[in-house]
């Protein structure tokens, strides 16, 4: 599906974390947001699954306002995996991914859910701990259910934050085959990540927020020093080997260590002011 | 593992889970005879059975079995029933194993209104005399209670809706507000003549024993389809339970169930506590031993939980009613003196989830 955003604005207690979006995002495209902590973009995926309600702006879903549709048409369009999440009283893997047929389920699940849970099960090898709790699993395994659940929904368009984040090497590389794989077969994604290697190889698309704004966006080639330094304010090296773009840390810039002095006090307000577990 | 054996697996899973339940209805309705045999009064079985098929219509045995332990065997059950599937709602909504009516402050809130109206109102005293106490005008009385336990639930719910307080927060102000309404209690008892403080005290010893037919029919009218309204959405609670941001993220609009399931849930205890007085401990432990039982899944946990919450407050009132024959215990100390050890028992064995 096609995602339209325009003059996208959006502020937590009078503090702006969104300032005039615009992107457009097409069928089957991978799309990765970075930009450092606090850049808006956990607040930008949560407007374009209705978590938030932007204030200014509009998303169009293949040309439908957002805004208009009901919450739950949205559920079975849109798949959501939040950065960080606890349930608050143990459930069991086939329940979780059961969960993600919630929007489609009015009053018992069919056995069309059921099937469509078991495929997706087979899908991400989660077959052998079907029965288990998921508290008990390990972060990798976990976040495998989660995107397992998201993915019941038979979404058109998936919403990751930073998916990758706490995995190891092996669940980075799986859970992110996964997801490209969606793509692949046509299903919109969009992906906040830290990991700009990552991003760079996964990627159809890539934007670069900074203070709610977007900075640069464009193909992974506008992963270049220049264009990385002054968001970041960390000078970088850029390697090409083949296709693939790495890009390596060096050090901080003199100038942010300076600068973060000044204005220690004012950042450290503003960041005060945030609403926890949004970056 | 092949596709059909995950979908065996949950298949059986789910059977089992089922067999328990229908076992807790078998169990339930096994102690529901037995409660009518047994009592204080010891009448023989013939007798009973002559009552029960309408051949004996009068007499001592006809008005004990009708007018005494049937209705006390089914106040028990459908007060068990609304308070146990209230204080399960209560803790899917704030995703908090402490959600009860108990902790949200309600039952306090219902014991001042009670005692407000005994000696504010007048309701209690004019026909004490002796070691007999009277309610006079229960209506009033029960009234009072129920619209103070609203007032507590009022609060709390401005605070989540116009102060965006979290659930721990409603939590800890439904705390606040006990403690509040226990001295308010403690202030009404200082200044009240003996026979009202009697009959304050005799009030919120919860017991299922003092109400009437149309009581009940009162009860069960409120109570079976609000449980309806929770069974009907307990794909929604199950959403909550992963958080706010992800049963948004499945379509649910989580900041009007949370109020809607609080006001219900609310509203079901509160009169049940109303009419009852307080009974500690249900709302808070059945659907911490169903969870540990079959699990977390609302579309199970909601109906179990009201079959358990019937079958303990049963268990316990017969109990109550036969362990210090002739006495009878109100059954409100009981689960008290049972539910605390239970619930620290659970709080150790069953960490898991907090």
């Amino acid at each position: 599906m096609k995602i339209d955003v325009e003059g996208l604005e959006f502020s937590y207690n009078g503090v702006p974390t969104l300032k005039n979006m615009n992107l457009n995002v097409n069928k089957g495209e991978f799309l990765s947001i970075i930009g450092p902590n606090g850049s808006g973009k956990t607040t930008f995926l949560k407007c374009i699954n209705r978590i938030l309600n932007p204030e200014k702006g509009s998303i169009m879903i293949n040309e439908f306002d957002l805004d208009k549709l009901h919450r739950n048409d949205i559920a079975k369009q849109v798949g959501y995996i939040p950065q960080a999440e606890r349930g608050a009283f143990p459930t069991t893997v086939f329940d979780t991914v059961l969960m993600g047929r919630k929007p489609h389920i009015n009053w018992v699940p069919t056995s069309r859910d059921l099937d469509i849970v078991v495929e997706v099960m087979e899908m991400l090898d989660l077959s052998h701990i079907s029965m288990k709790n998921i508290n008990e699993l390990s972060g990798g395994q976990r976040q495998k259910v989660i995107i397992g659940r998201a993915l019941a929904q038979q979404p058109e368009i998936l919403l990751l934050d930073e998916p990758t984040s706490s995995l190891d090497l092996k669940h980075q590389l799986e859970v992110l085959d996964i997801t490209r794989d969606q793509a692949d077969n046509d299903v919109t994604v969009i992906m906040s990540v830290h990991d700009l290697n990552l991003a760079a190889r996964y990627s159809d698309k890539i934007i670069m927020m900074k203070d709610g704004e977007i900075f640069h966006a464009g193909g992974p080639e506008i992963l270049t020093p220049e264009n990385i330094e002054p968001v970041y304010d960390v000078s970088v090296d850029v390697h090409r080997t083949g296709e693939q773009i790495w890009i390596l840390p060096k050090k901080l810039n003199k100038a942010t260590e300076l600068k973060a002095d000044n204005n220690g006090y004012r950042n450290n307000r503003l960041r005060a002011q945030r609403v926890p577990g949004t970056c | 593992m092949g596709q059909s054996s995950i979908l065996d697996l949950y298949k059986k899973d789910i059977g089992k889970k089922l067999v328990f339940g229908v076992s807790i209805l078998i169990f339930l309705i096994i102690l529901m005879s037995f409660a009518v045999l047994v009592g204080p009064v010891n009448i023989p079985l013939p007798e009973i059975l002559s009552v029960l098929t309408g051949q004996t219509k009068s007499g001592m045995a006809y008005h004990i079995i009708w007018n005494i332990r049937m209705p006390q065997i089914l106040t028990a059950v459908i007060a068990g029933a609304g308070l146990a599937i209230s204080g399960a709602v209560m803790q899917s909504v704030l995703r908090n194993p402490l959600g009860s009516p108990f902790t949200l402050g309600i039952s306090h809130a219902a014991a001042f209104g009670a005692a407000f109206a005994i000696v504010i109102l007048g309701t209690g005293t004019t026909h004490s005399s002796g070691d007999v106490v009277n309610i006079n005008n229960p209506y009033i009385t029960t009234i009072s209670a129920f619209m103070f336990s609203m007032i507590s639930t009022g609060v709390i719910l401005a605070l989540a809706k116009y102060k965006q307080a979290s659930p721990e927060t409603m939590i800890l102000t439904g705390v606040a507000i006990g403690s509040v309404f226990t001295a308010g209690i403690s202030a009404i008892q200082y200044f009240a003549e003996d026979t009202a403080i009697a009959a304050i005290i005799f009030w919120q010893f919860g017991d299922v024993g003092k109400t009437s037919w149309t009581e009940i029919g009162l009860i069960t009218a409120v109570v079976v389809p609000l449980s309806l309204w929770f069974a009907y959405n307990s794909w929604n609670f199950n959403a909550l339970n992963s958080g706010d941001d992800t049963a948004k993220s499945l379509g649910v609009d989580v900041d009007k169930l949370r109020i809607k399931g609080m006001v219900i849930s609310s509203t079901v205890s509160a009169l049940i506590v109303s009419f009852v007085g307080i009974i500690g401990f249900v709302g808070l432990v059945v659907p911490h031993i169903v969870r540990k039982l079959i699990g977390g899944n609302e579309m199970l946990l909601l109906p179990f939980s009201f079959f358990t919450g019937s079958l303990l407050l049963l268990i316990s009132d017969t109990v109550a009613r036969n362990i210090i024959s002739p006495e009878v215990l109100p059954v409100g100390i009981l689960t008290s003196f049972l539910g605390a050890p239970l619930f620290i028992y659970l709080v150790i064995k069953g960490r898991e989830y907090w």
